[in-house]
């Protein structure tokens, strides 16, 4: 019998920690398609941010560390400048990456490091409990904006790929979204393009940024968060290539 | 050269793979010359948008088995403290240089021992402790950096130097030679290069093993706590086998021991010398490894009846761990400058002339 589907190594055959309709098992396993694809999981570290996807090692196969709150694209930059050879990936939320470690994704793409950085945007503080994120919505209530974001207290949402596009050491920006199937064949194209470019000792930071469900956060039901990503979030964050 | 570029220099000759830096005085002799030097060996020199970023290239660069470092005054250091506890968590082995200057805040640029307590209480959060070097000569500031590395890769752990400005500024005759004979030298002859075990947890591609995880999060229900019995069980071996102490030869005869590190420590060297001169019964002690600190040498020398002053450029901190290791058996004073403040061979020489009074009567 022909096989039409299976799990690709890297992505390991373990339970989930994720929550019901979590969009980090797709991401995960888009990153683990794209490393097997280009048979560089041998020489591949990859970096856990702070967050739910802390644990992204118990799902993926290669080498990885975890490291302090938004501080991801600096360690990613001490590793790859002591070791060009290999393939330095950084996993990172909206908090992680817009917020706490802005500084360091901005300074990383400046220098046009070497990485490569998917950015999960889900407009919210996972793992915390709901809270308000740079990327959260007008209007979108959180256990931080009990009335909703209000752009006159809390400022407008962050948009990162736009923000970093104007950096000449960023050589390749898109935003993606996990909402259905064929935004997720999107997706994975782009993640496999960004370690491509890597492997192909291309100069410079790429950047994924994926429109992730988070129904916990969001307090809607998985399918519900699906049309929400569709509807509301690509109004203020459109999909498309920023660079490259 | 001065004390910034001969630490710099030992480094590189140390086998150092990449420094990561962001400028501040009194310190940025180092940025400078490890910009020139790394590349012409080979090596990373990467100045930094912040030391938030330096120390967590560091930690980048350490996980994958480099030998990494980093150096700042103290306002930088404070911002690299959450880095030094993910690297104690991570056991991460990586050297950190603090060329001390005045605080707190801004302070000023002048030579200080204000960061005893950062340095030695491990000043990030966590149950953690960092190997503290305490050098008091631009020679001794060079051989802390063989040693350092060695006991960074040995016991996996963060290792800070802890200078101040004026061993950073300062230019004195030295001996650059191999990594041997500078720890033979900053150990007195007692330890050689260390034995290093294989870098085998490092993060280098999951080829024909298992993949490794470098981590500081330990969730199950008593498993944290198991890593920080784990790490008290090294810092116990630490305290056992790494203490670098030295003490006046006539230290038996001494009815006035006078305790002091790094620059503090020659002005006392030079005060108790006066003091001999005039008849006066002193000696001294002075710590090099701070943590572990040299309870031992002290609690030794409090077995009979002595004063024991304190000489430091800070209003008293190494102080608590001189009265730890007398345990309330001598009588401990105290003599400090700060902000800057240098004490003078005369002030401190003024000092203990004071308490020789005191004791006749």
């Amino acid at each position: 019998m022909k096989s039409v589907f299976k799990r690709t190594p890297t992505y390991k055959n373990v339970p989930t920690h994720y929550c019901p309709g979590c969009g980090h098992g797709i991401a995960h396993r888009l990153l683990a398609e794209s490393i097997d694809e280009l048979g560089v999981r041998e020489k591949t570290i990859g970096i856990a941010p702070v967050g739910c996807s802390v644990l992204a090692y118990d799902y993926l196969d290669v080498d990885m560390v975890e490291v302090a709150h938004g501080r991801a694209p600096a360690v990613a930059t001490g590793m790859k400048r002591t070791n060009p050879d290999k393939i330095v990936f950084s996993y990172q939320g909206d908090g992680d990456l817009a917020a706490i470690g802005t500084g360091e994704i901005i300074h990383a793409a400046h220098r046009g490091e070497q990485i490569t950085v998917i950015f999960i945007n889900n407009a919210i503080f996972g793992m915390t409990g709901g809270q308000m994120a740079p990327t959260t919505l007008l209007g979108q209530v959180t256990a931080t904006t009990p009335d909703g974001r209000d752009e006159k207290f809390q400022g407008f949402p962050l948009t990162m790929c736009e923000l970093l596009s104007v950096l000449p050491g960023a050589i390749y920006l898109e935003r993606c979204s996990l909402h259905n199937p064929a935004e997720i064949r999107k997706a994975k194209k782009a993640v496999k393009h960004a370690f491509e470019l890597q492997a192909a000792g291309e100069k410079g930071l790429a950047m994924v940024e994926l429109l992730s469900p988070c129904p916990t956060g969001w307090r809607i039901s998985p399918a519900e968060s699906m049309k929400w990503i569709e509807n509301e979030m690509m109004k203020v964050f459109p999909l498309g290539r920023f660079k490259g | 050269m001065c004390g910034n570029e001969a630490m710099a220099e030992s480094a590189i000759i140390a086998g150092c793979d990449a420094y990561f830096g962001y400028p501040i005085t009194p310190q940025n002799e180092v940025t400078a010359y490890m910009a020139r030097r790394m590349p012409q060996e080979g090596r990373v020199f990467l100045q930094c948008e912040s030391e938030l970023a330096a120390v967590n290239m560091v930690f980048g660069a350490a996980a994958t088995g480099k030998r990494a470092m980093t150096s700042s005054s103290s306002p930088g250091i404070s911002l690299m403290q959450e880095g030094i506890s993910y690297l104690a968590g991570a056991e991460l082995p990586s050297v950190i240089v603090n060329v001390m200057r005045g605080g707190p805040g801004l302070g000023n640029i002048a030579p200080s021992q204000g960061d005893y307590f950062q340095a030695t209480r491990g000043g990030g959060h966590g149950d953690y402790r960092t190997i503290t070097l305490g050098p008091s000569t631009v020679q001794e500031f060079a051989d802390c950096m063989p040693l350092a590395f060695d006991l960074a890769d040995f016991y996996r752990t963060p290792v800070m130097i802890l200078a101040d400005g004026i061993l950073g500024q300062m230019m004195e005759p030295l001996v650059l030679d191999n990594p041997d004979n500078a720890i033979k030298r900053i150990t007195g002859g007692k330890k050689t290069r260390y034995k290093l075990p294989v870098k085998d947890w490092a993060l280098t591609g999951a080829k024909g093993r298992k993949q490794n995880i470098v981590r500081s999060l330990w969730l199950g229900e008593g498993v944290l706590e198991e890593l920080n019995y784990k790490l008290q069980r090294k810092y116990y071996q630490i305290e056992q086998d790494e203490v670098i102490c030295e003490q006046s030869d006539d230290l038996d005869s001494a009815e006035i021991i006078v305790v002091a590190y790094g620059i503090a420590a020659r002005i006392v060297r030079s005060a108790v010398d006066a003091a001999r001169q005039q008849g006066i019964k002193a000696g001294w002690i002075r710590p090099i490894s701070l943590w572990p600190f040299p309870y031992g040498y002290i609690s030794r020398a409090a077995q009979q009846l002595r004063v024991f002053l304190v000489v430091e450029m800070s209003l008293g901190q190494m102080l608590e761990d001189v009265k730890l290791a007398v345990a309330g058996s001598c009588p401990v004073v105290f003599y400090g400058r700060a902000g800057g403040g240098v004490p003078t061979v005369e002030q401190v020489l003024e000092h203990i002339k004071q308490l020789w009074t005191k004791q006749k009567k």
